[in-house]
């Protein structure tokens, strides 16, 4: 079994991830980066599934698929709301809730 | 009901005399509500109604009479019941022989009937029995009844001309309405407590009536000033009930209290502290030196009220406490068979200091202020010395003659651009208002107690029972106050002749056209005057009586109707002076003469100068030398002067002036610093000690948790690449723990 | 009838107001006279259900003593906390004080809502008081009594940090801080007395039971006895905690204050009686002298800081602390003549404090300032609210005939015989203390009137076209309490007799005398 390729090639895309949702200004980029790191996860999950010989994982996988949608709808919206009131989509110009 | 089983038939006023207050509060909410929208600004409601319990009154006093003479009359038939059984309870047969004058009674202290009482659930608390609300009717009540609504009748009267067009004439009606309720409730109770609260409610109709023009604020200080220095006596108020109250074990009933401290059921320690605590009620509500100071600036307020609530009614009430608690008092002063005590030392010192004040004023109503001060002590001094008649008697009397004196000036006031200054707007007055002037020196000789006027019967009741003057008895040998009272014969009559000379003789010094008032003024003056001439007689010894031509059983009325001797309420061991024809004699004397001598001064003065109203200085320094004692026959113009410089104007200048002095700078000095000091103390606590200490703690409390989230604030920068770095951040720390640990 | 009112009679009541709070959400904000209607409707309709349960048909007032139209149901059973609700003759003055106050506040509110405005936030927070307040005075479980307790706590909180003055967010903060440590100790205190009995209850009766049969030690009845010392001690409050009053007070609206004079500081006080000294009575004689002599401090101390005072708000804030030191005197004497004089006194202070605090803001808006010094001679220009400022300070400061005197005089009575095991020279000499307190008091009420309603109207304000007299919601509002005032100055059995019995009850582990 090859999980440990899985394995590792999720752990590349998770920190690519990461990697772009720290450093990234623009927010589209940032849910780039963000569905970058759930779809990590996915090939973890669908990769241990395998490995157990358990379909559990493949259905948590297309949950996660269909969640990820919806999120990326409700963070585009933000964005896009973020653009029309402030002319910018940068997340850094984004720190209203600072104390 | 002691005499119920006695007594066959009780006159319903005497049970339902709730009525008789019950009617002015109605008159006070009627006046208050709808006064300004009837015609008149609601004086006919505060007239009606005060005439109606006047009415009520009177009906309560004759049928008074008349129930102290069915119970001796029954007694008499209770013992020939012994022998005729069907006879005791036969009211028709009884009331047939009571109707008839009862003579021959006189022999000893006969029992008087008990009061009646009139009571209702008020309000109840364990372990004590349920608190009553209701009326003790007895002959002090009933005469307190009769003095309150007569004066106050003819105050109301008065007072339709005299505040006519006043700025608050409907609101003025309204107050003499309340106070005339909560007078006669406070009269009529039958508990200590009710007893208290009447005694607060007249001090704030004073408070308001004293006030009466605030806009002013002299006025309202003295109306402050009067209501504080009653609530500091009222602190001896309330703590002498609540002894009172545990030591008659739970109760605040008059008759109850009394008839257990005459018993001697209560300890004579307990009684002591008790009356002492309630002298300082006594000493604030009814002027008693040294808290008399805020009764000279009541008159801050119109005449009238000062006519009725500070010379006739309220003021008395401290008197009235303590005739009415006698018993505790009688005990716990330990006044038989003694020479000297606190209530008789202190109504002596009174008597005089009040007497020598009254000199130097030149404002009439504040001569009649101290004056009013100093018959107070007279009071004081006869219920210290035990002689309770005479100390009641002197109540009813002063009530007329000084109400009469007050009014009086109200009414020369009213004629003379509203001034009370002797000095500046008085003078000459006898020919311009005859009718005042008549009254007044009327009122005057009655106060100064020249025979046969009111004055003179009761002053010298109150001689006699001191117990000094030889063959008087009394109830012990109270010299030093008798000393006073003769002191203050003397500078009464003194000082009333200087007003009257002042006021009535010599030539018109002031700026206005005065003239005489009309009848709704002068009408109640010449009643008052009247009652003033005759009251005296009502309680004349026996042998005068006779010595005029009337039966015996004419004299010593008062004393028999009002006194409750013989019930166990009332110290049974009280005894009675017994009346000096000497002693009146000599004491008529002394006032005569002081009167005399001060009029022979102001004569002197007037032939010199019609418009000199005291020494100037060419005669003072004049006076040095006659003083002397060179040239005192040299000029015998000024031989008059003598007598007068060396007496009168001896006590006039340096005791009185320093008795004044003392008076408003260090007994008002006293009180000022205290209060001002009391507001710097509060200032002090306020500043350091609540908003400094205490609240500073607090608040420290606060800026701790405040600065705390000031340095965790920086953390939150609102970036959330920044939070996102320290999440991850922390995944990875979490990450390397997780790996190293296990 | 009788039967729904059993059951049902106290829930409904309590939780009535609720009930009209959820109605007012549903209504959009703008529509204010809407929001004032249901508001008054609702409070009326409590009155009214609170009227009929205290009808003496239904009330059986020969027996106050006993809890009546209890319900008694399960709640949360893992602490076996239970929905305990009754009413006997300790909590019926309170709860009808509590039903008569908050109607009169609301009919004050129609034209005097506060700035800055929105009707319906303001008068939905007075309905959640309300129950709040109500449910409180219900209250058996001490559980449940204390979620009422703090229910109350969160409404305060915003009206007078949204509705308030100046430094409402310092007065607000205050406030809430303050009272929430007080009710933190408190509440480690329910739970130590539910520990130290047994675990078995939190029923008021049952727990008074069990510290007598579980023989809790008197150390620990002590220490939980000063817990709630301070629990409610803050909340009356007692000299030393009360310096968030003075500042709650004078920052928060009229109706804020009123509130919180009427009602809210009795919560304290009715904790000491129905809940402190029934069920910890030793720990009671213990506290007591500390109780007593914070009192009459409070009672002076108070007197002191009122005359201190320049604004008129602020001179009433504080003189509520010397009259809580009456109602406190009386409650430490521990006597049944000193406990019903508190109970009476909570009621005369709501009514009297009440009745200034309304006045206080009705001047106020008109002259946009309370400092004393710049007032004068209302009388002069609003005959007939000065002279009823004139009779509220009567009142306040003990007048015989009025309310004041019979929580004032009763309650220095009892100190001159307290119950056994008190220090009877001691209380005495408290007694003499808070009788000077009646000079002091009447000195700085009577201060205030003549410098406020005496004189003469200052220059800036005597041709002031906006100050006029009064208008039909004060006379509404005003007029039933100066009213109860004046019947119960002369009737004091109207309160006397009902609570006579249940504080005899309340305190047979005393043995009181």
């Amino acid at each position: 079994m090859l999980l440990n390729q899985f394995l590792f090639l999720a752990a590349i895309l998770f920190c690519i991830g990461v990697y772009g949702v720290l450093t990234r200004k623009n927010g589209v980029l940032v849910l780039m980066s963000i569905e970058v790191i759930l779809n990590a996860v996915n090939i973890n999950l669908v990769a241990f599934g395998a490995y157990n010989d358990d379909v559990s994982g493949q259905v948590f996988a297309l949950f996660l698929i269909a969640v990820a949608a919806a999120e990326v709808g409700v963070g585009l919206a933000i964005i896009l709301l973020m653009y029309r009131n402030r002319q910018s989509i940068s997340v850094a110009d984004a720190d209203a809730l600072h104390g | 009901m002691f005499s119920a089983e006695v007594a066959t038939d009780i006159s319903w006023i005497l049970e339902n005399a709730w009525i008789i207050p019950a009617i002015p509060a109605a008159s006070f909410l009627l006046i208050l509500f709808f006064g300004k929208k009837t015609p008149g600004g609601g004086h006919w409601i505060g007239i009606t109604s005060v005439l109606a319990i006047f009415a009520l009154s009177l009906w309560s006093a004759v049928a008074w009479i008349g129930y102290v003479d069915d119970s001796h009359g029954a007694e008499a038939e209770a013992e020939h019941a012994a022998v005729v059984e069907e006879f005791a309870v036969g009211d028709t047969l009884t009331l047939a022989a009571a109707e008839e004058p009862v003579e021959g009674e006189e022999h000893a202290v006969e029992a008087t009937p008990g009061p009646i009482l009139s009571e209702r659930d008020w309000f109840s608390i364990a372990p004590f029995d349920t608190f009553k609300i209701g009326t003790l009717v007895d002959g002090q009540s009933v005469m307190l009844l009769f003095v309150v609504t007569f004066i106050s009748s003819l105050v109301h009267i008065f007072s339709v001309d005299y505040v006519a067009g006043d700025r608050r004439y409907t609101h003025y009606f309204a107050f003499l309405s309340l106070f005339t309720s909560a007078m006669l409730f406070m009269v009529l109770s039958s508990n200590t407590l009710q007893l208290i609260v009447g005694w607060e409610l007249v001090g704030v109709c004073s408070f308001a009536l004293i006030g009466h023009w605030w806009e002013e604020k002299p006025n309202s200080d003295a109306a402050l000033k009067a209501f504080l220095t009653n609530r500091v006596g009222d602190i001896g108020l309330l703590v002498g009930m609540t002894i009172l109250f545990f030591a008659a074990g739970g109760t605040f009933d008059i008759t109850t209290i009394n008839t257990m401290a005459g018993a001697g059921e209560i300890g004579q320690g307990t009684l002591l502290v008790a009356s002492l605590c309630l002298l300082g009620a006594v000493m604030s509500k009814s002027g008693q030196f040294i808290l008399h100071t805020w009764l000279p600036d009541a008159m801050a307020g119109p005449t009238p009220v000062s006519a009725l609530i500070h010379a006739a009614t309220m003021v008395v009430a401290g008197i009235y406490l303590v005739g009415r608690l006698y018993s505790v008092f009688w005990v716990g002063l330990a006044i038989p068979g003694s020479n000297i005590n606190a209530l008789a030392l202190i109504g002596g010192v009174t008597c005089v200091f009040g007497g020598m004040l009254a000199f130097v004023q030149n404002d009439i109503k504040k001569v009649l202020a101290y004056s009013t001060v100093s018959q107070l002590g007279y009071m004081a001094l006869a219920l210290g010395v035990g002689a309770w008649t005479a100390g009641m008697f002197h109540l009813f009397t002063h009530a007329f003659f000084k109400a009469c004196l007050f009014l009086g000036a109200g009414s020369l006031s009213h004629a003379c651009h509203h001034s009370f200054d002797m000095k500046a707007e008085m003078g000459g007055l006898r020919k311009i208002m005859p009718k005042t002037f008549i009254t007044f020196v009327i009122g005057s000789l009655a106060l100064a107690g020249i025979p046969p006027m009111a004055g003179f019967w009761s002053k010298d009741e109150i001689l006699a029972g001191a117990g000094v003057w030889p063959g008087t008895g009394g109830n012990g040998t109270y010299y030093i106050p008798f000393i006073f009272g003769m002191i203050t014969a003397a500078l009464t009559a003194a000082y009333m002749s200087r007003v009257i000379w002042l006021v009535f003789f010599g030539q018109y010094r002031g700026h206005s056209q005065p003239h005489e008032n009309g009848p709704l003024i002068t009408v109640p003056l010449m009643i008052l005057a009247f009652m003033a001439t005759v009251v005296g007689f009502l309680n004349m010894p026996p042998a005068f009586a006779t010595a005029i031509g009337l039966p015996e059983s004419w004299g010593e009325r008062f004393g028999h109707y009002v006194e409750p001797a013989g019930i166990a309420s009332f110290p049974g061991d009280l005894g009675h002076a017994n009346p000096s024809l000497s002693l009146a004699i000599v004491a008529s004397l002394l006032a005569a003469g002081a009167g005399g001598v001060v009029w022979l001064y102001y004569q002197a003065l007037y032939r010199k100068d019609s418009m000199a109203t005291e020494v100037t200085g060419g005669l003072k320094d004049k006076h040095k030398v006659l003083a002397a004692g060179h040239t005192m026959l040299v000029n015998k113009y000024y031989l008059d002067d003598l007598y007068t410089e060396t007496i009168a104007m001896g006590t006039k200048g340096p005791i009185a002036k320093a008795a004044y002095w003392f008076n408003q700078n260090v007994l008002d000095g006293v009180i000022d610093t205290v209060g001002k000091g009391t507001v710097g103390l509060g200032r002090f606590v306020y500043r350091y000690i609540d908003q400094g200490a205490i609240d500073g703690s607090v608040r420290g409390m606060g800026v701790g948790a405040d600065d705390s989230g000031q340095m965790l604030r920086k953390v939150q920068s609102g970036k959330i690449r920044q939070y996102a770095m320290l999440m991850f951040g922390g995944a990875v720390v979490l990450v390397a723990v997780f790996i190293v640990a296990v | 009838m009788s039967e729904l009112l059993d059951t049902w009679g106290i829930t409904v009541m309590v939780f009535l107001p609720l009930v009209g709070a959820l109605i007012m959400m549903l209504v959009p904000a703008a529509d204010e006279e809407m929001h004032k209607v249901i508001a008054l409707a609702t409070t009326l309709a409590t009155g009214v259900w609170g009227a009929i349960m205290l009808w003496p048909s239904n009330f059986d007032y020969d027996n106050t003593a006993q809890l009546q139209f209890v319900t008694d149901k399960r709640w949360i059973d893992i602490v076996n906390a239970r929905y305990t609700v009754g009413i006997d003759g300790i909590s019926l003055p309170l709860i009808a004080l509590t039903l008569l106050v908050v109607p009169l506040v609301i009919i004050y509110s129609w034209n005097h809502i506060p700035s800055p405005g929105n009707a319906k936030a303001f008068l939905m927070l007075t309905l959640v008081l309300h129950t709040g307040m109500l449910g409180s005075f219900v209250a058996q479980d001490l559980v449940l009594f204390f979620v009422f307790f703090e229910v109350v706590l969160l409404p305060m909180y915003f009206m007078i940090g949204v509705w308030g003055g100046e430094q409402r967010m310092y007065a607000a903060i205050k406030f809430f801080l303050f009272t929430l440590f007080g009710s933190a100790l408190m509440l480690v205190s329910f739970l130590a007395l539910y520990w130290a009995t047994g675990a078995e209850t939190f029923n008021m009766v049952g727990l008074a039971e069990r510290v007598d049969s579980e023989n809790v030690k008197l150390a620990t009845q002590v220490w939980i006895f000063g817990g709630m010392f301070l629990g409610f001690g803050i909340k009356v409050p007692m000299f030393p905690f009360h310096t968030w009053l003075p500042d709650a007070h004078t920052q928060a609206p009229t109706q804020g204050s009123v509130i919180l004079a009427a009602v809210l500081l009795k919560l304290g006080t009715y904790g000491f009686v129905r809940i402190a000294i029934p069920i910890l009575p030793k720990a009671a004689i213990e506290w007591a002298p500390v109780i007593g002599a914070l009192a009459v401090i409070g009672i002076i101390y108070g007197a002191l800081g009122c005359l201190a005072q320049t604004d008129m708000k602020r001179l009433i804030a504080f003189s509520s602390v010397a009259h809580m030191g009456y109602v406190m005197l009386g409650i430490a004497t521990l006597t049944t003549f000193g406990i019903n004089a508190a109970i009476f006194g909570m009621v005369a202070h709501g009514l009297i404090t009440g009745m200034l605090f309304f006045i206080a803001g009705s001047i106020k808006e008109r002259f946009h300032t309370l400092e004393i010094k710049r007032l004068g001679g209302l009388i002069l220009q609003m005959p007939k609210m000065g002279w009823i400022l004139g009779f509220t300070t009567m009142a306040s400061l003990g007048l015989p005939g009025l309310a004041g005197f019979w929580g004032e005089f009763p309650a220095i009575l009892a100190a001159y015989q307290p119950a056994a095991g008190l220090s009877t020279g001691l209380f005495r000499f408290y007694m003499v203390v808070a009788a000077i307190g009646t000079v002091l008091a009447a000195a700085y009420l009577l201060w205030l009137l003549q410098r406020t309603a005496f004189g003469t109207p200052s220059e800036e304000f005597a041709d002031d076209p906006e100050i006029h007299d009064m208008v039909i919601t004060e006379w509404i509002a005003w007029v039933p309490m100066l009213i109860l005032i004046v019947l119960f100055g002369f009737m004091p059995g109207l309160i006397f007799d009902v609570t006579d019995g249940a504080v005899q009850a309340g305190l047979s582990a005393i043995g009181a005398g």
